[in-house]
């Protein structure tokens, strides 16, 4: 199969399964592009996620630069459209029937099942990437700052991306 | 004319609504998105916004995607729909795939290799945190702390497919919603 294929075939898979949002499927991207098809190392692959946390628009583009690394930049484009065009046209099949039934019991059931196993899903996500990244001490202290931060203060995620990228700067 | 009733936007209006939203969502789009169609340029209500969103979060994928497709369809059809999500995704795809490019000329760099590491730790800590506050919730109930922990343990312990995790966990989690 061509590189470009591979990653239309990778993504287009995953985006269906995406229950929680595209982070939720980062463990599955990693056991494929890391252990299955050795594309990068898990510590590549944590870095080329902070890359995409670190521009402006949504997370998922880390896709984008999955399929850049594999198949150039169409790879990017084609990554990032085999992930959002099975999802955004699955939303538009099933926006209508969402409006009609605002109130019903089983939509409301739906909505509450579907909240714990996203919960474990990112939690899973999490831990993958604190794993690859997390190589040494300072790597681990730098994790818990932007942790405690995000949750018990307002600090804006570009501070702390910033300030993860000078400590690894400086200190290495 | 009434006020009440916002015009529908045309395919134009939607594109630049969304490119906007895109170059300036540093960090998470949604809170940009909510404040700049809410309260900015009031395109929705809060409510009409918290139901979209609902189902954006519902379906499988990017929620910000999910939302610009079908807030972008009920605007204009398919055609609003592709103007809401190019406009959307534009901008960040090109700045996203210049610093791919960027990093793999520079990646050998040690200096470069390092600034990235650290960046990476910081991003995992978000990561988690994000994570945590979803999970959160959950994890004060006896059965949702259950499936939560169970849909973990099948991902990193047992290392499941994804598809394999959810055909066992959506019953499984219905079944108890449906009995609390």
């Amino acid at each position: 199969m061509s590189p470009l294929l591979q990653v239309t075939v990778l993504f287009g898979k995953l985006s269906l399964l995406a229950v929680g949002g595209v982070n939720a499927t980062l463990p599955a991207v990693a056991r494929e592009v890391v252990q299955q098809r050795h594309w990068m190392t898990a510590h590549q692959f944590s870095q080329l996620f902070a890359i995409a946390q670190a521009v402006p628009g949504p997370n998922m583009l880390v896709v984008a630069l999955i399929g850049q690394r594999e198949a150039g930049w169409e790879g990017g484009l084609i990554a990032t459209a085999a992930t959002v065009l099975p999802a955004g046209a699955l939303v538009l099949l099933v926006s209508h029937v969402w409006q009609r039934f605002q109130g019903a019991r089983w939509r409301q059931i739906i909505q509450r099942a579907m909240l714990p196993i996203s919960g474990g899903l990112m939690l899973s996500a999490a831990f993958v990437l604190v794993r690859a990244s997390d190589s040494w001490w300072l790597m681990a202290a730098l994790t818990a700052t932007s942790f405690f931060s995000c949750l018990r203060t307002k600090t804006h995620p570009l501070w702390l991306l910033g300030s993860g990228a000078l400590v690894g700067y400086l200190f290495n | 004319m009434s006020l009440d009733v916002p015009p529908k936007l045309d395919n134009r209006a939607l594109f630049i609504g969304f490119f906007k939203i895109g170059i300036m969502g540093f960090g998470g789009v949604l809170a940009i998105a909510r404040r700049a169609m809410v309260e900015q340029w009031q395109w929705l209500t809060q409510a009409e916004f918290n139901d979209l969103f609902s189902l954006c979060q519902f379906m499988p994928g990017a929620n910000i995607t999910n939302f610009a497709f079908a807030f972008g369809a009920r605007q204009g059809g398919w055609r609003g729909a592709a103007c809401a999500v190019v406009g959307l995704l534009t901008a960040p795809i090109i700045i996203v795939l210049l610093m791919g490019a960027l990093f793999a000329r520079f990646a050998t760099v040690p200096a470069v290799e390092h600034t990235v590491g650290g960046m990476a730790a910081a991003a995992a800590g978000l990561v988690a945190a994000t994570a945590f506050k979803i999970a959160q919730p959950g994890l004060v109930t006896l059965r949702p702390a259950c499936v939560t922990a169970l849909a973990f343990a099948l991902v990193i312990v047992l290392h499941v497919p994804l598809l394999g995790v959810l055909a066992l966990m959506l019953p499984l989690s219905i079944a108890l919603a449906w009995r609390a």
